[in-house]
């Protein structure tokens, strides 16, 4: 019998997932197979079920981070525009995402959406599909709506595989990203019970390996690392505990989330990779499972930015939710530069944690951003005015 | 659309200048008259729907650049900057909110009436959806939301269409129901839909004017005044057909005395450029940059900017016999509801339909809708027509992003490669 993973081991192989720009596990997996293909999706929510019940690979696309340095991709897009979607054409005109065999774009913003229509000029060959989520959230309007588009998304992907999966496949896929946002729940809990048994850092490039290898294998290791965990835990340390919001599409650099950690906070709640767990209750795995998988999206999706908030009231409570819910002490709102999702809702949910005496601070950044000192100085001071006089 | 000062006028711009002042007078009398008011986007707008409830239209994007025309939204943005909102986003959100959070004068200087429904057509805009909700904050009023699909594939798919069509039926509808205490009038609805088919031809008529030579309009600039009275509160009444008749006789007339547009420097009879534009324009400059092309004797004989509220001269109609289906086709043909294939392949018709020789992109700082891939579509309209483009950056309504000089010097040096290559030259 092996024995079980380390910590160490785990994290190790996930920061090699996550630092691996040629998508070198992705491509792996397919090469066992001359018939596997893989689909790549963008941020923030797409169904991943559909494409595994295909038999092919989804693969996160989170631009290049701090690793890539930009050269054709500026060409394509003006100052203002977030970095995101540059070090994404970044990857795509250096040939690193010439593995995959279409790309799926979801409505998280126009600069999202636009970028879809980049690709259909760029690569006429491959299958694009901008998927537009509902925004309506009722079964009988969204839910039927989002339900045909799944159709439409599982016959158009069923094309690329060369095979449709019938509703037995398209349910053990579903049973098993029911595990896979089950796993990512249990990882959060425990962070926020116990963050110093899992650093931020630590849960964040295990999330960020899970984008790009097969769910089974992401299973195995998340559970191995929970496991780890619970027989070797870090010391106790005096931080403040804080939740992070705004960074749910373009990604903070690794150092960044770091320095928020070494700068004296916790951080036992955020929104990064949310599309990972966009759905907050398990799918039904009876009956239709595509209506099953609509209705949950309508009904239990995640309350974010990207999403219509139907409650007059919902962007005015949500911090105070969200802040019990964690038993957090306080708010960093970490936006994206230019992220007009996260920069438009900020004040909405400032206002309403502030109104509620929540301590917050903001700030924003790109995925590339390379000095940390400022958010250093900042993150520390809030950390240390809260001890000082206390949060929530 | 647009309003100015101090030029020389066509009547059809008095016109709707006087239309436009009794709107917003009509909206101003609001609270007396009982009158009930939806605040709605121009891109997806249900005008007819609304007004056959006998509600008023409020386009907060018309307000905002008004605002930026009469030199008020420099003043109105930092009022929304101080309160939280960042640099980086929307100016026309930024200017209305710090408009609200002045007492809500509009920009004719009367007030506006508080909304009885925000009636959140998204249509095209990602920055729709966060703008209703953050004026959400500031009334005490029902909002229902119209998601109208991307044409992602490059057309409104049928089940999209249906999704549009059940959303009217199940939401919309009831909630003007409810706000007005009127019942759904479908005869009402046609006869609206019909007469705005009919001013929609006469728009039609006059935007494709500009394939004579000389060009008997200003497609953009002047354009912005055309689109004005169809893209807000006057599309589907008596009033819109009156005004787009008699403006269609005054472009005909012009053609047939070989004339060209009124412009800030006077009539352009004399045409040396013809361009197709594609983005906004600038608001808080309109004039100065109007003359920057006009004292070039640059003409702009297509945009694309003028299809934000409709693409009509590619052959939609709204159609009485199908009042739901023709809404929900009209949401979905909307400019920035297209994909950016579909907005080349516009761009490209435009240059050969409209013998246009030059192209040029003004990317503005605060729509990503518009400007996230104008680099892309620069590159393939130059590489489908072998016309070399022009890229010149702005914004809506912040005047800090207005560079007079560096965006005269772009566009001069452009001019004067055509004609370079006119003459022989690379």
């Amino acid at each position: 019998m092996e024995a079980p993973l380390t910590r160490e081991e785990i994290v190790a192989w996930a920061r090699e997932c996550y630092e691996d720009l040629e998508f070198s596990a992705a491509r792996k997996w397919l090469a066992q197979d001359p018939a596997r293909k893989a689909i790549g999706f963008l941020p923030v929510y797409a169904p991943r079920e559909l494409i595994h019940a295909c038999g092919m690979l989804p693969v996160g696309i989170y631009g290049g981070g701090d690793q890539l340095e930009i050269i054709r991709g500026d060409a394509f897009y003006q100052s203002y525009i977030c970095h995101l979607p540059r070090s994404v054409v970044e990857l795509g005109q250096t040939g690193r995402l010439d593995f995959l065999s279409g790309v799926l774009f979801p409505s998280t913003c126009d600069v999202i959406r636009n970028l879809s229509g980049i690709w259909q000029l760029l690569s006429p060959e491959l299958y694009v599909r901008y998927v537009d989520v509902p925004q309506i959230r009722d079964v009988e309007t969204g839910g039927k709506f989002w339900r045909r588009e799944l159709q439409t998304l599982v016959d158009d992907l069923g094309r690329v595989a060369g095979k449709t999966p019938n509703d037995a496949v398209l349910r053990q896929s579903i049973a098993l990203y029911n595990d896979v946002r089950a796993t990512i729940s249990a990882l959060y809990r425990i962070r926020c019970d116990e963050p110093w048994r899992i650093p931020t850092e630590e849960l964040y490039l295990l999330l960020r390996a899970g984008e790009v290898v097969p769910p089974e294998e992401f299973l195995q290791r998340a559970k191995a690392y929970i496991e780890a965990t619970a027989s070797d835990p870090l010391p106790k340390k005096d931080r403040v505990r804080v939740i992070v919001v705004g960074a749910f599409c373009e990604q903070p650099p690794l150092g960044l989330i770091k320095t928020i950690e070494r700068s004296g906070c916790y951080i036992v709640d955020d929104d990064l990779l949310v599309g990972n767990r966009m759905i907050t209750q398990p799918v039904a795995t009876d009956g239709d499972p595509l209506t099953h998988l609509a209705n949950a999206f309508v009904e239990h999706g995640e309350r974010t930015s990207v999403l219509y908030e139907e409650r007059p009231e919902g962007k005015r409570t949500l911090m105070k939710e969200r802040i019990d819910a964690a038993k957090a002490d306080g708010i960093i709102f970490a936006a994206p530069s230019f992220c007009d999702p996260a920069l438009l809702d900020r004040p909405m949910l400032r206002a309403g944690a502030e109104a509620e005496g929540i301590p917050c601070i903001a700030f924003q950044y790109a995925e590339n951003t390379g000095q940390f000192q400022q958010f250093r100085e900042q993150t520390g001071t809030f950390s240390d005015s809260i001890k000082l006089w206390g949060g929530q | 659309m647009a309003e100015n000062i101090d030029v020389q006028k066509d009547h059809s711009m008095v016109l709707q200048k006087q239309m436009i002042a009794e709107h917003y007078q009509r909206l101003a009398d609001a609270p007396k008259t009982g009158d009930k008011v939806v605040y709605t986007f121009v891109p997806g707008n249900l005008t007819e729907l609304i007004r056959s409830f006998g509600a008023l239209p409020v386009l907060p994007e018309i307000n905002a650049l008004q605002s930026g025309m009469r030199g008020k939204s420099r003043d109105y943005i930092a009022e929304a900057e101080r309160r939280g909102h960042s640099e980086d986003v929307c100016t026309y959100v930024k200017c209305d909110l710090g408009m609200v959070k002045g007492g809500n004068i509009g920009p004719t200087g009367l007030p506006l009436p508080k909304p009885d429904l925000l009636l959140l057509s998204y249509t095209g805009c990602y920055t729709f959806m966060k703008w209703f909700e953050l004026l959400r904050e500031e009334y005490d009023c029902p909002t229902v939301f119209l998601q109208i699909p991307y044409q992602g594939a490059g057309e409104l798919e049928p089940e999209h269409r249906k999704y549009v069509v059940d959303q009217i039926k199940e939401k919309v509808i009831p909630a003007l129901e409810q706000v007005t205490g009127r019942k759904y009038d479908e005869d009402g609805l046609r006869r609206r839909l019909g007469l705005a088919a009919q001013a929609e031809d006469d728009l039609v008529a006059v935007l494709q004017s500009a394939k004579q030579k000389p060009s008997p309009i200003d497609a953009y600039f002047g354009g912005v005044y055309y689109i004005g009275p169809i893209f807000s509160a006057f599309r589907g009444t008596e009033e819109g057909v009156a005004y787009y008749r008699e403006l269609r006789k005054e472009v005909e007339a012009r053609t047939a005395q070989k004339r060209g547009p009124i412009t800030p420097d006077g009539p352009l009879d004399d045409q040396r450029y013809r361009l197709v534009v594609e983005g906004p324009p600038n608001w808080t400059h309109f004039r100065d940059f109007w003359r920057m092309f006009s004292s070039w004797q640059a003409v702009v004989v297509a945009s694309t900017y003028t299809k934000v509220g409709g693409t009509y001269d590619f052959g939609f109609r709204h159609d009485e016999q199908d009042p739901l289906g023709t809404m929900a086709d009209y949401c979905g043909g909307c400019y920035t509801n297209l994909n950016l294939p579909s907005r080349v392949d516009m761009l490209c018709n435009y240059i050969e339909e409209y013998g246009a020789n030059g192209f040029l992109i003004n990317s503005v700082k605060s729509c990503n809708s518009f400007s996230a891939g104008q680099l892309m579509m620069l590159r393939e309209v130059e590489k489908r027509t072998g016309i070399p483009g022009a890229f010149i950056e702005s914004d809506l309504v912040d005047p800090r992003y207005f560079s007079p000089a560096n965006i005269k010097n772009r566009l001069e040096s452009y001019l004067q490669m055509i004609d370079a290559r006119a003459q022989g030259g690379n």
